[in-house]
């Protein structure tokens, strides 16, 4: 049971002085002290632009070397150790690869299943006479696709840094073409004129022939590429756009790349749940042989070739 | 029934097609597709993970005709197919939370792109998660880091340049290291496919052969990991990389990009090395330790920052601390933990930094502590939504943080040599999580005196609304219901390796 103490009788006991030291009415050294909500502090707005002015003077004498003592020694230290890293790291990696197995030698771990299968059923099961390309592009075509993407992703990221709109193209296409080109030089013309030709048929020959010679997808559409930057550095934009415009671009990307997925997804599909995949692999040696190898190679002949006109493309004039 | 073992090889190459197609579409039908993209990726996963409930057992998927170190393999298990479907839906609720900023933030045409590199960062993902060879895992990896940059990069401001071009250069050490550390692993052991590296890895190992290349490559490959994934002395281009760059940016690359890069560690570890092999190397201690740093110094530097996104991104580092802590225990339990402190992690930080960014709207535009004052008023749906994530990340229980809080300390008292360190630590970083968190909070709910506020309607941001309900309702589960996930995990680690 509880009784009400009367007012005075209550402020004696030690729980009300508990309660006011705890509600900090009472502080034990000031005394009485008055509550109050705690206030935001408001200055003008003129203080508190030289304020921040101030503040960022500070900072920059702070950080600036030329005044710093202590920011010198800091940058000099940095760097010292920077070097001092790299020369461990260096240090460590040739250390280590003292003790990995000799190279060229038989006995190593590397020569092993794996390699045997490649090398001697290699012509059997994927048709190539070529077995770097049977390896790339039938025994791992998931990689191959993946590291085809990785083209496709690069130049997309190009595209969001540099692509520009029409317009701004336009207004700064003469005088870009002044300032980076030798616009209509005969010489390079002349030259371009005769090499284009035979250097896009050499890249066609590469591509169509990567299963039964060196090369294949990746190189023929490099050579590709470099005729089309060839002839655009020779003769413009404008004569190129005829015949290979965004639109264009676009079409050829999307079609190499969406034909490759679907002739690995067939493969993948079909191999994984044994169902006979109808593929014929032909004779070893033609032309039209070895399987998936040879559209495999068109699409990612066409895609390289794509990405390298597109790079030259978006960092000379921000378009294609 | 079988068929379902198609899904997983089915959901990387849907992503791919759908990435490689959507670059020939205009904006809204980018988005479209990708929207689609991620709806039958989880209803694929839910499949897979439902059946490999029903099995119990893992599979492995030969892509091709030909078998697996010839070949390329995928294999699914358990906790592969449940990271799995987590990823798609936390990217699902962090694309559609951002949508409105990204519309305002990225120059119009441009946003196809935006799907484009989201649809490939989930193929590499995905196959990250998925695959079973070590060369397939670095192509991917490739795809993930140039994806990534793009990502940051696609607000055209200065800051977010500069984020992207420290993100690439750190990045590519990563991956450079990485791929130097596989390059010696083939040297020795002549394989690429991780049961039979692991294999040979045990003959070497039990052989006493070629001890100090296998230690570097280790130790190459789990450095390079680290720095990808922003452990704490590697941690430098993390806060510009979150904080600047557009908020589904922020939220996919903190929630899901991170984590995929610790996964493929966890791989690494399980599967190519194998756990008592590592475990010997001693690398787990150095893990240990940098963890336990990165959980102290992440938080301190999230308690200086006057930046509220900024705060939430340090407060990654701080978070990712705690997961390589959980590897450092070097047990089950502490890895047990880890993995479900990744999917904690993932739920909560998105959840954060799409509610951040809704608090910001409404002070202006201003990310500093002063201009939001009030401002959990002024959207009530952000305010909350901050609230219950803030509560998650100290660990309060009914949330999912509070969980994974729970199944570390329980993982510490289990270890008896790091027991003490850990539950200190742990300790002290929870103190100062609850500073900086509640800091906010109290901010956000602290009234201004002077002028009345106007607060936004459900009406005018239902969409944003309806994913924080989501991302709250997400966190709640895991909070609650967490024991048939930490249950599943258990099960997927006893069969992965």
């Amino acid at each position: 049971m509880s009784r009400l103490k009367p007012r005075e009788e209550y402020e004696k006991t030690y729980a009300f002085r508990f309660f006011r030291w705890l509600s900090g009415s009472k502080d034990p050294y000031v005394g009485e002290v008055e509550m109050q909500a705690q206030q935001e502090t408001a200055l003008p707005e003129e203080t508190l632009i030289t304020r921040m002015r101030e503040a960022e003077m500070i900072r920059d004498k702070v950080y600036d070397k030329e005044l710093n003592k202590a920011a010198r020694i800091f940058h000099k230290v940095y760097i010292a150790m920077a070097i001092l890293f790299c020369f461990a790291l260096v240090g460590v990696l040739l250390f280590t690869v003292s003790y990995l197995p000799p190279n060229g030698d038989a006995g190593n771990p590397v020569n092993n299943v794996v390699s045997e299968r490649y090398i001697e059923q290699g012509l059997q099961e994927t048709g190539a006479l070529n077995i770097v390309s049977g390896m790339i592009l039938t025994y791992r075509a998931f990689d191959t696709f993946g590291e085809t993407n990785v083209l496709f992703i690069a130049t997309c990221c190009v595209m969001i840094m540099l692509m520009a709109d029409d317009a701004i193209l336009r207004k700064q296409a003469v005088r870009n073409d002044r300032r980076f080109e030798p616009k209509n030089d005969a010489i390079l013309q002349g030259t371009a004129f005769i090499l284009c030709p035979i250097i896009f048929i050499f890249g066609i020959y590469i591509i169509l022939n990567g299963h039964l010679s060196p090369g294949g997808g990746f190189s023929g559409g490099a050579i590709m590429g470099a005729g089309l930057i060839l002839y655009v550095s020779a003769f413009g934009f404008k004569k190129t756009q005829r015949f290979f415009n965004e639109h264009i671009y676009k079409i050829a990307k999307i079609t190499a790349l969406c034909m490759y997925g679907l002739i690995g997804t067939y493969f993948y599909m079909t191999g994984a749940n044994g169902i006979e995949n109808h593929i014929p692999l032909g004779i070893p040696g033609h032309i039209l042989s070895s399987g998936i190898i040879l559209p495999i190679n068109v699409c990612v002949g066409l895609e390289v070739a794509c990405t390298m006109y597109a790079f030259y493309a978006l960092f000379r004039r921000g378009g294609l | 029934m079988d068929i379902i073992r198609n899904f997983p090889c089915i959901s990387i190459m849907l992503c791919l097609f759908a990435g490689i197609v959507s670059s020939g579409l205009r904006d809204k039908a980018a988005m479209w597709v990708n929207t689609l993209l991620l709806t039958v990726n989880i209803a694929l996963s839910i499949c897979t993970l439902l059946y490999m409930l029903l099995i119990g057992e893992p599979f492995v998927y030969v892509m091709g005709k030909f078998p697996a170190p010839w070949g390329n393999e995928i294999r699914a298990g358990i906790l592969e197919a449940l990271l799995a479907l987590f990823f798609c839906v936390i990217m699902l609720l962090s694309l559609f939370g951002g949508r409105h900023k990204l519309l305002e933030e990225v120059e119009e045409g441009k946003t196809y792109l935006y799907y484009v590199l989201s649809d490939l960062l989930l193929s590499s993902l995905l196959a990250l998660i998925y695959t079973n060879d070590m060369f397939t895992a670095y192509v991917f990896v490739e795809i993930n880091t140039i994806s990534a940059c793009g990502l940051i990069m696609i607000r055209q401001n200065g800051r977010t340049i500069e984020a992207a071009v420290r993100y690439m250069i750190m990045s590519l050490l990563g991956s450079g290291l990485l791929l130097l550390g596989l390059c010696m692993l083939y040297d020795l052991t002549g394989h690429l496919l991780m049961s039979n590296m692991k294999e040979s890895v045990a003959l070497l190992a039990a052989s006493g052969n070629y001890g100090i290349p296998l230690v570097v490559s280790i130790v190459m490959m789990s450095v390079g990991l680290c720095i990808k994934s922003a452990l704490f002395p590697f941690h430098a281009w993390l806060p510009d990389a979150y904080g600047y760059s557009t908020v589904s940016s922020a939220a996919i690359l903190s929630a899901l990009v991170s984590k995929g890069y610790i996964f493929l560690l966890i791989k690494i570890i399980y599967r190519v090395i194998g756990f008592n092999i590592y475990h010997d190397t001693r690398i787990i201690d150095i893990l240990f330790v940098f963890g336990l740093m990165g959980m102290i110094f992440g938080s301190l530097s999230a308690i200086r920052e006057n930046d509220v996104r900024r705060m939430v991104a340090f407060s990654s580092v701080a978070q990712i601390g705690y997961i390589y802590m959980g590897f450092g225990m070097g047990t089950q339990e502490g890895m047990t933990a880890s993995i479900f402190h990744i999917l904690s992690h993932a739920a909560t930080k998105s959840l954060l930094f799409i509610a951040a960014i809704g608090l910001t709207d409404v002070s202006g535009g201003s990310r500093k502590f002063i201009e939001l004052t009030g401002s959990g008023y002024r959207n009530k749906w952000a305010g909350i939504a901050f609230t219950v994530g803030s509560l998650s990340m100290v660990g309060v229980p009914l949330f999912s943080g509070f969980i994974s809080k729970l199944l570390f300390s329980q993982a510490a008292v289990l270890n008896h040599t790091k027991m003490l360190p850990a539950l200190i630590v742990l300790g002290i970083s929870t103190i100062l999580n609850a500073i900086y968190f509640m800091k906010t909070v109290i901010r956000i709910y602290t009234p201004l005196n002077h002028c009345a506020y106007t607060s936004v309607t459900f009406k005018d941001i239902s969409a944003y609304a309806m994913v924080l309900v989501a991302f709250i309702v997400l966190n709640v589960i895991l909070g609650i219901s967490s024991q048939p996930v930490v249950d599943m995990i258990r099960q997927g680690l006893a069969t992965f390796a």
